[in-house]
């Protein structure tokens, strides 16, 4: 099972916890099945079909992936969702 | 400068080439906007609000139209509302384009001084100005919010009724009417002060100021026969005013090209459209080209500065020196849009540092101001400017020496940051031993003379970004890539482009595209064009060496397999008699296949952080107040300083701005929220009489996510400066600073709270 970290304003949903383990092949199907456990979590990262709402990253292992919803995690993955972050 | 050392596997990287541009631009060969003409040119004009917050009752142009001269006259009324919402800008941040929209020109509301009304084109300058004279508006009169803490107050005039709380993060909602907040945390942080042997708590507050580029925004737009308009503009990023004027005029992208001029800095304010949108449409309406240029008042006035902010710092530390919790309040000005810096702001407030319990809270501020902008790695210098005071005294109180505390709490390489995942590989902690060891650090001072010391760091920003490489028969290369160039770019990027393909980089010669003949590349912004460009660069080299040495291999009658390539050199491993050099090799792609070209686009994940610490000596005139500064010495890791000399030049620039908002610079605005010092007489940014040489410490801890090890390097450098002048004041003549900028009145305020204090 992968670790999904939950970002702060999320963790009210996880009673707290701020990493809890999820079960899935790609970030989306963690975040289904952290929704199935905590309802609400998937609306909360999840904005239009399979893409991420507006203003936040998805880091897989380190890593801000450009495929975001869609990229595949391992049985050990760590994943995060960050705020966006440009710069000047 | 204490150069690093060029590694010996590096051929090119690490050497200082002087700049193709060099030349050109100091004899004024060099292209910038206001040197752009075209045949049958018109000059537009913009009729801008005198008012900070107003409603538009009437805007009537007839006079105008009349006057001889005028071609075409645009309002709010000539834009259609965009079909699209939300645009992503990379690296998920969205811009809101009925915003964007609005802050281009105003419909039905005025949020700020300067927000532009109306435009003409006409025949020339004058007659356009005159004719801008003539638009006769009525307003209704509002009242303006000009500062965070009266935005966020019970019964402050509200600027919009209805607002997208913008791209932040997540479940960030409107808490108040015109603010928005965010809050991000980690442990139990009453827990952490219960435990903390030492706690400071203080407030700051910040000032708006601007990017100052020297050249102004201009543009020149045309359209042609099938309806595609083309814009000659001085931007970050041709896409960007793409991707905007498409959507605010209504435009397929297909049918905007954008050329981008050279640009006379940038800093973040130049990577969106003000008045390329407003060209576009009066050369539509006039049916012939049109030039827009915009003023240095309309500069200051309309474009965006970076946030004025409101801090609340609370810090604190066990007696051995390891901190324990931080809560940290901060509230930035977002200007009269939605959208303030306030994700990197509190985020880079205290990433650097391991604290095991923080709350971060940020509020998104609604004032009458202009629409903030990214200004060199936006939002951290003001976060900056308080934490790391804090920090300076949490050591004072623990009776330890402030770089040795910074080490005791400095994060390393899988330490895990505040959002949870490890740290990539960084150098803080050898940075920081840097600065003990330094002759600086140790050297006498005098009489109100005081040392201060900022660490600082910076995310910086990967995006994507594409490159063309074309080998001619001469075995020269030319290289295209969509980065716009502000720093000397297009020879760090050539650079390792030579380095890849293993010749010299006065055999490759770099342009830089315009959106109709190079892949889609984000903004020059985020510190990221010699990092993720350079990527891209180096992935098209690769693509080229390998179709080459299969025209190595055609030539040879082998197996491209057999092929070796090193340097620039193809070797048959089969046949030690067949070798090519580059050279050679190019001269027979004609005859094995035809000419070789690869492109890339690449949108880089591993993007390495950026740190700094740097040391100022300062002294104080106690009579005035004035702050002198007297060494300057800035510590940064590059990952590898693919330019040395560029990297120092970026860093000298970035410490000159951030002293500009340490002791001088601010917006000033009276009473009905006009802005008062719009010039460069009164908006004082510092000149080189202000400034002693900076010194400049490279350090190289190599960026695993860049073949070559490059971090970006552009940003970080102005946020430490503010801290470090603070806390030199303090070591000076003990007086603790809590506003930016420290300019002599306010430090002689606290000269004289001090003596009142001891009295």
């Amino acid at each position: 099972m992968a670790t999904v970290w939950i970002p702060t304003p999320l963790q009210a949903l996880t009673g707290g916890e701020a990493t809890v383990r999820a079960t899935g092949g790609t970030v989306k199907e963690l975040v289904e099945d952290l929704d199935r456990s905590y309802p609400g979590f998937k609306e909360a990262i999840v904005g239009e079909g399979v893409l991420v709402r507006p203003g936040i990253s998805v880091v897989v292992d380190g890593s801000v992936v450009k495929k975001g919803l869609l990229h595949p995690v391992g049985a050990e993955s760590e994943v995060f969702f960050i705020p966006a972050i440009g710069g000047g | 400068m204490n150069k690093p050392e060029k590694l010996p596997h590096f051929r090119v990287v690490g050497t200082n080439p002087i700049r193709p541009d060099g030349l050109d631009k100091v004899t004024g060969r060099a292209v910038y906007g206001d040197d752009f003409k075209i045949a049958g040119m018109l000059h537009g004009k913009v009729l801008r609000s005198p008012h900070a917050h107003a409603r538009i009752k009437s805007i009537d142009t007839r006079r105008a139209a009349k006057l001889p001269g005028v071609r075409a006259i645009i309002t709010g009324a000539d834009f259609p509302k965009p079909s699209v919402a939300m645009v992503p800008m990379g690296e998920g941040g969205y811009v809101d384009m009925n915003d964007t929209a609005d802050n281009v020109i105003a419909k039905g509301k005025a949020f700020y001084d300067g927000h532009v009304i109306a435009a003409v084109a006409a025949d020339n300058p004058h007659i356009a100005e005159e004719a801008v004279a003539l638009i006769d508006v009525k307003y209704e009169v509002l009242p303006p919010v000009m500062d965070v803490r009266s935005a966020m107050a019970p019964g402050a005039a509200v600027l919009h009724e209805t607002f997208n709380p913008g791209a932040f993060f997540m479940k960030t909602h409107k808490v108040l009417p015109n603010a928005s907040r965010l809050e991000l945390g980690a442990g139990d942080v009453a827990r952490g002060f219960k435990e903390a042997d030492v706690i400071v708590e203080r407030e700051f507050t910040t000032e708006t100021v601007h990017q100052g580029y020297i050249e102004s925004h201009i543009c020149t737009a045309q359209w042609d026969e099938r309806g595609q308009v083309t814009i000659w503009t001085t931007t970050q990023g041709a896409f960007a005013i793409r991707d905007q004027v498409a959507i605010v005029c209504a435009v397929p992208m297909s049918h905007v090209r954008v050329v981008p001029l050279e640009i006379g800095g940038g800093f973040g304010g130049k990577d969106t459209a003000y008045i390329e949108p407003l060209a576009a449409m009066l050369a539509k309406k006039a049916d012939r080209p049109v030039k827009v240029v915009m003023s240095r008042a309309e500069s200051l006035r309309a474009t965006g500065p970076s946030s004025g902010t409101f801090i609340r710092a609370k810090m604190g530390a066990k007696k051995d020196g390891t901190l324990v919790a931080a809560d940290l309040s901060f509230a930035y000005e977002a200007g009269g849009f939605p959208g303030g810096p306030i994700a990197a702001g509190v985020l880079t407030s205290i990433t650097r540092y391991n604290i095991p319990n923080v709350r971060l809270e940020g509020f998104d501020v609604l004032v009458n101001k202009p629409k903030v902008k990214p200004y060199r790695a936006p939002g951290a210098t003001q976060s900056n400017f308080a934490v790391e005071q804090v920090m300076n005294q949490l050591a004072e109180k623990l009776g330890m020496d402030p770089v040795e505390f910074r080490i005791r709490n400095a994060m390393k390489t899988g330490d895990r940051l505040i959002l949870g995942f490890p740290c990539p590989p960084v150098g803080g902690v050898e940075m920081l031993e840097a600065v003990k060891k330094h002759p600086h650090y140790k050297a006498p001072l005098g009489k109100n003379q005081g040392r201060g010391v900022a660490f600082s760091f910076w995310f910086g920003a990967g995006l994507t970004s594409s490159a063309e490489l074309s080998v001619n028969s001469d075995g020269t290369v030319q290289m295209c890539t969509g980065s716009c160039d502000l720093s000397g770019t297009r020879l760090t990027l050539a650079m390792q482009a030579a380095e890849a393909l293993g010749i010299d980089v006065e055999d490759v010669s770099p342009t830089i595209g315009d959106t109709h003949s190079v892949g889609y590349t984000l903004q020059s912004v985020g510190s990221r064009t010699t990092f993720a460009t350079g990527i891209a660069v180096y992935e098209a080299a690769q693509k080229v060496l390998k179709e080459m040495a299969g025209r190595a291999a055609l030539l040879w009658e082998t197996d491209p397999a057999n092929v070796a390539v090193d340097r620039g050199d193809f070797t048959d491993m089969n046949n030690p008699a067949h070798r090519f050099t580059f050279r050679e090799l190019a001269d027979k792609l004609e005859h094995s296949g035809g000419p070789v070209s690869a492109q890339s686009t690449v949108t880089p994940e591993r993007v390495g952080f950026q740190l700094a610490a740097h040391l100022v000596d300062i002294e104080v005139d106690t009579e005035t107040g004035k702050v002198d500064i007297l060494r300057y010495t800035a510590f940064q890791d590059a990952g590898k300083a693919v330019h040395p000399d560029f990297v120092a030049g970026q860093i000298q620039g970035g410490v000159v701005q951030g002293l500009g908002w340490a002791l001088n610079e601010e917006f000033w605005y009276d009473a009905k929220g006009r802005l008062c010092n719009a010039s460069l007489l009164d908006y004082r940014m510092p000149i080189a009489l202000d400034v002693p040489m900076i010194d400049v410490v490279i350090l190289e801890t190599p960026n695993p996510g860049h073949p070559f090890g490059v971090r970006g390097v552009g940003e970080v450098p102005i946020v430490p400066p503010a801290a470090a002048v603070a806390n030199a004041i303090y070591d000076a003549i003990g007086v603790r600073m809590d506003a930016l900028p420290m300019k002599p009145g306010r430090v002689l305020q606290k000269i004289k709270e001090q003596k009142s204090a001891a009295a």
